[in-house]
């Protein structure tokens, strides 16, 4: 299916482009259009990985960081309560794994998990989805259409990391219209949203934008190479992820 | 025969009318739900499946109940249940009306629905469900409505009835089987990551059912000339009493599993929902009522004396019918979404407004039924088939 929708896609993006250049209303296709439009520049791998180094943003103020680049560059909504809509954020060890140790050293304990979509190999996420709005590209980023996308939230129950977010309201009202990045869409209300893996920014030949700004403790790269810089900090690293136990094999790896 | 239901009493209209008057009102929420979406209800990013899903699921239960009668007519030729067969089938139309209706009012993007067609994802249990669900609508509308036109003729029922009659006999079990589907194959989820869900949704749909069915039934005899088969009725009230037995029963499986085993993840939904944690304690009270409701419906149905004795029974059945809708209508919703991913509780109560735009989807429900039992009973004093007047023991 990733095959025809490819070409489809690759077809709407180029009628797209060439109904209305640079019109206001392209920005939306051109975003999941390009990232599927191997341009020359692209960054391209078999299975997109991160790295995160939770010695080096181990705290609330540098993983805002991190959160404040992300959702700028994607628009997501500042929302206040528990309808809100977050793509990457902060938590701490016993949120992050279910592996609670009543005796944890303190820096451990203090210590804050920039948490995300995990991106998962076998993501139970797509296997529930009854519209393939939430689908495993080739190079195993989990994305989304949010056009097609009917809202059912069954993918919201099946993630078992908290992932993702629903518009429950119109995202455009919590966001600072002049602030937006016209190049990322803003969503509807009604529609399911998360991390992409910033497939619009690899598409372009530049690394998501929390490794961007993490000055170094974000590593991000190609699992199947064992020349990428990932497996060698993996290789040298003693890392975990979330909920292994559960079989969906996360593609995020965090350094203690 | 639709004729049938546009003549009646004052009475009738009067209900009717009332509900028409709570779907027309309600829908004015709806159309704020569908202008501001969603947040008008009580979900949010950790309960992100509410009271619509939870309504959902116990009416797949109720649609597929019918069977309770179905099943021992067709398969076992009681024919005691003969008058009944078509109530049956006609409350699982009015049944899963109100199952698709929940699914669209929870729909965020109620306007694509199609894609669910339009891109079939077999490797989605909301596919199927999608696909048995309809299925059993158009089943159940082929065979009831055929079988009744034949009955008003005084013409033996064609064969394919039958075939038909069977097919939705299993289909009904399949019904509830992938709506368990859709829970039970989470993973994370640990509440729904249990092998018995889907049989513990038959229990429940098997007692809580035949239980609403059967209250309509004895309001319906109340109110027209129609009469059930005494033996018939008892006989339901027995296989009801052995569901609910059979359904506390597989409960209890649940709960040996979880603390015997001592894994939290399984205990906690449990003793969020009976004890509360971190200080949460939402539902002790709803789920302790069931509890006792429950056994209470035990007491009162499982002593023949006491199930027989007409006075009695619609208490008996109502208390059970409140008691299996706390379990499966909002323990089973909420404790599946508590803890959530992060361990935390993250408490849900539905809305108003939620709770409006339910009843506007129930009087709908209720409108279908109220017209199909109506066009069913007058059909009956036509044919004179089960009538006050005569000897209650048309065989
Ligand atoms: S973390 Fe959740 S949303 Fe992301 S791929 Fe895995 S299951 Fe899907
Ligand atoms: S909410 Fe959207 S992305 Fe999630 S399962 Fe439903 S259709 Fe798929």
């Amino acid at each position: 299916m990733n095959h025809t929708r490819r070409n489809f896609l690759k077809f709407a993006g180029l009628t797209a482009a060439g109904l209305c250049v640079a019109s206001a209303g392209s920005v939306m296709a051109a975003a999941t259009a390009a990232t599927e439009k191997a341009s020359e520049k692209a960054l391209q791998a078999k299975r997109w990985a991160m790295v995160i180094d939770t010695k080096r943003v181990g705290t609330k103020e540098t993983i805002d960081v991190l959160a404040k680049a992300c959702h700028a560059a994607h628009n997501v909504p500042d929302i206040p309560g528990r309808q809100n809509v977050k793509w990457i954020w902060a938590a701490g060890f016993d949120e992050a794994f279910d592996q609670p140790n009543n005796f944890m050293d303190e820096s451990l304990e203090k210590r804050e998990f920039a948490l995300l979509c995990n991106h998962c190999a076998s993501p139970s996420c797509v296997r529930v989805c009854p519209t393939q709005a939430t689908y495993q590209r080739p190079d195993g980023i989990v994305a989304m259409d949010y056009h097609r996308c009917i809202g059912c939230r069954y993918c919201m129950a099946a993630c078992p990391y908290g992932s993702r977010s629903f518009n429950f309201m119109e995202p455009r009202l919590h966001l600072d219209l002049a602030k937006l990045n016209k190049e990322f869409p803003t969503r509807m209300r009604g529609v399911v949203e998360k991390c992409n893996f910033c497939v619009e920014r690899l598409a372009k030949g530049k690394i998501p934008a929390c490794v961007e700004v993490s000055q170094g403790a974000l590593v991000f790269g190609d699992l199947s190479d064992p020349a990428s810089e990932v497996r060698k900090v993996l290789r040298e690293h003693y890392t975990i992820r979330r909920k292994p136990a559960l079989g969906t094999e996360p593609s995020v790896y965090y350094i203690i | 025969m639709l004729e049938k239901a546009l003549k009646g009493s004052p009475k009738y209209y009067t209900w009717i009318g009332f509900l028409v008057l709570i779907i027309l009102g309600a829908s004015g929420i709806y159309i704020m739900q569908l202008m501001q979406g969603l947040t008008i209800t009580g979900m949010s990013r950790d309960v992100s499946w509410g009271f619509y899903i939870a309504q959902f699921t116990y009416l797949v239960g109720v649609a597929a109940s019918g069977v309770m009668i179905v099943l021992p007519y067709y398969f076992h030729h009681y024919k005691k249940f003969k008058d009944l067969v078509i109530f049956g089938e006609f409350m699982a139309i009015g049944a899963v009306v109100m199952c698709l209706g929940f699914i669209v009012v929870d729909i965020g993007q109620p306007q694509r629905m199609l894609n669910v067609v339009l891109y079939p994802t077999p490797n989605s249990i909301l596919f199927w469900d999608m696909l048995v669900l309809n299925g059993y609508l158009i089943l159940n509308v082929l065979v009831g409505w055929t079988c009744l036109e034949c009955d008003r003729q005084h013409l033996p029922h064609p064969k394919w009835t039958k075939v038909l009659a069977y097919t939705s006999i299993i289909w009904a079990f399949s019904i509830h089987t992938v709506t368990a589907f859709l829970y039970q194959g989470l993973p994370g989820r640990h509440y729904w990551l249990t092998a018995i869900l889907a049989a513990r949704f038959l229990a429940s749909a098997f007692c809580s059912g035949p239980a609403i069915l059967l209250l309509v039934i004895l309001l319906t005899e109340k109110v027209t000339t129609f009469k059930a088969n005494v033996e018939g009725i008892s006989t339901l009230a027995k296989i009801i009493a052995y569901a609910m037995c059979v359904n506390v029963f597989f409960f209890l499986l649940e709960v040996f599993t979880a603390f015997y085993s001592n894994i939290p993840g399984h205990m906690l939904p449990l003793v969020y929902l009976f004890k509360g944690v971190h200080g949460h304690h939402e539902l002790v009270p709803f789920m302790w009522t069931a509890v006792a409701l429950g056994l209470g419906s035990l007491a009162l149905l499982i002593p023949p004396k006491l199930r027989d004795n007409m006075k009695l029974l619609p208490w008996s059945l109502a208390i059970l019918v409140i008691a299996t809708w706390i379990d499966k209508g909002l323990g089973l919703l909420i404790g599946g979404f508590n803890p959530n991913p992060f361990e935390e509780i993250s408490p849900y109560w539905p809305t108003g407004k939620e709770l409006i735009v339910s009843a506007m989807i129930y009087a709908l429900g209720a409108l279908v039924v109220t017209i199909l039992f109506k066009i069913a009973t007058e059909v009956k004093q036509e044919t004179g088939a089960s009538q006050k007047t005569e000897i209650s023991s048309e065989a």
